[in-house]
């Protein structure tokens, strides 16, 4: 077996000059009253009586703690004032922000679940309340957030009321869907929502999440978490197949796709496999109009966490050679306990023109961010 | 090679540790039952510091179903990804021949024995009636 290389120097170029664009940070609440200003009494009222009616079949089975405490969070992220990691704005400034010269920090936040929520009025008054929270407490406080409108793409009516709000709002940079839903997010169902979002210029974001009711493998439900962090990139390989094949690119040229949270080293077989079908399988999909690859190089990008670490460190470079350097956007996921240190992430050396490219200026580009 | 002192005996509790600067570098100084080890500050994998990790122990099993824990306290996890490091060795739970957290020599010196000289005191206040941990580097 090889044995990489990993007592070595941070590789400090990659961030010092121009900062960089991470594309997956986690901003938390420090309490539930934060985004409980946001809500209407209405639904605070519904939450206090009824709750959250998730779909998941293991709803009181709790999801979390991950390998470190709180919901798997690194664990030298608990701020000294007593709130949870992804809380405390200065901790997040000493830690990555400030740390690493982050230009920008895409947040994904994973509060509200109101695209889980089977209620899916009171989904959607969560959704906007998320919004209204990031918008508010984050954004105005810390202008390199940039926040993410939440959706529930089971109410496409308020799904998209939401994304016009938001729309021309530059605090919000995309749209943000759980690739774990109810049905594959190609489905014609959600066509409106994803209408919607190219036609107000915000690409679309799969962070890892969504209970859906569904098995989070294709082979069924996981019995250790060490099966169910792999399977992240199988509920995005699910969607890619069934955005490009039901022909969502086709229907909606503008739409730009980001894969937050599951690696890619994935992608290039994928695309390999699509392929060769297509030129046996066409007649099925006479709407598509070219090859499954081209859909792909064209709107799907990867951000890189959590990344592969092949044997041989350099494959990892051959990868993104086969995905397109253009395509590969850097994120730490913090405040996480898998989150990646862009000074360490890549176990071979990337060129620095690539490097360029993976830390910000791809990001920079894809968020129409200047 | 300077002989640093950056404890006094008992200041460190079993199964806790110090995380201290000498000379520049980050170290983390270990109670293991009794027994004070030295290790970088500094993961070989993403460079998380290790003194915030969890200590803990190994689990080992010679087939499903069947499991040991052994070497109770004496293996650190990262805060971050979870690479586990035998505190006495500095050794990775995955790699220990070839990723290792660097470790420094450590002896517990008395008081008296201090006041001679020579030893860098750096920030520890020193009596002679106290034994002191003190790490060479």
């Amino acid at each position: 077996m090889n044995v990489a290389v990993t007592d070595r120097q941070p590789d400090t170029a990659t961030q010092s000059k121009t900062g960089f664009v991470d594309c997956d940070v986690h901003p938390y609440t420090k309490s539930p009253a934060d985004i409980d200003q946001f809500l209407p009494q209405r639904w605070r009222d519904l939450r206090a009586s009824i709750g959250a009616r998730s779909r998941s079949p293991f709803a009181n089975a709790p999801n979390y703690p991950r390998m470190s405490p709180g919901v798997g969070m690194r664990m030298d992220a608990w701020p000294e004032d007593g709130g949870h990691p992804g809380s405390n704005l200065k901790m997040m400034r000493e830690q990555l922000l400030d740390a690493f010269d982050v230009s920008y920090g895409m947040m994904m936040p994973l509060l509200g679940r109101g695209g889980d929520e089977r209620n899916v009025e009171f989904g959607a008054a969560l959704c906007t309340a998320a919004n209204d929270w990031q918008a508010q407490v984050w954004c105005d406080a810390e202008p390199r957030l940039k926040a993410s409108v939440q959706v529930t793409a089971e109410y496409p009516e308020a799904a998209v009321k939401e994304i016009e709000k938001r729309a021309g709002d530059r605090r919000f940079a995309q749209v943000m869907i759980p690739p774990r839903g109810l049905e594959p997010l190609g489905r014609r169902r959600y066509w409106p929502v994803l209408e919607a979002a190219a036609a107000n210029g915000f690409p679309i974001a799969l962070h890892l999440g969504g209970t859906s009711g569904h098995p989070s493998t294709g082979g069924g439900w996981p019995s250790f978490y060490h099966e169910e962090h792999p399977s992240y990139p199988q509920s995005k390989e699910a969607l890619v197949t069934s955005l490009v094949i039901e022909g969502v690119f086709e229907r909606i040229p503008k739409l730009k796709i980001a894969l937050v949270e599951g690696g890619f080293a994935w992608l290039p077989s994928l695309t390999w496999r699509l392929d060769k079908q297509y030129k046996r399988l066409h007649a099925e999909v006479p709407h598509l109009k070219r090859l499954p690859s081209e859909y792909i190089r064209d709107h799907i990008w990867v951000t890189t966490q959590p990344i592969e670490e092949p044997e041989r460190p350099e494959d990892l470079l051959a990868t993104c050679e086969w995905i397109g350097w253009d395509r590969i956007m850097f994120s730490t996921d913090y405040p996480h306990w898998d989150q990646d240190d862009p000074r360490y992430a890549f176990k071979a050396p990337i060129p620095e023109k690539e490097k360029q490219m993976i830390f910000r200026d791809n990001a920079m580009a894809f968020y129409r961010l200047v | 090679m300077a002989r640093h002192v950056v404890a006094s005996v008992g200041e460190i509790a079993p199964g806790t540790c110090k995380a201290v600067t000498v000379a520049g570098r980050d170290i983390g100084v270990f109670n293991v039952n009794g027994e004070h080890y030295a290790l970088i500050n500094r993961c070989p994998h993403e460079g998380a510091a290790l003194c915030t990790g969890l200590i803990t122990g190994r689990f080992t099993s010679e087939r499903p179903g069947d499991y040991r824990l052994t070497h109770v306290g004496e293996m650190l996890r990262c805060p971050w990804h979870g690479w586990e490091f035998d505190i006495k060795t500095g050794s990775s739970w995955c790699h220990p021949e070839s990723v290792k957290a660097r470790t420094y020599p450590v002896t517990i010196v008395p008081g008296e024995a201090l006041a001679k000289g020579p030893f860098v005191a750096e920030t520890v206040p020193v009596t002679i009636e106290q034994d002191y941990v003190v790490v060479e580097l």
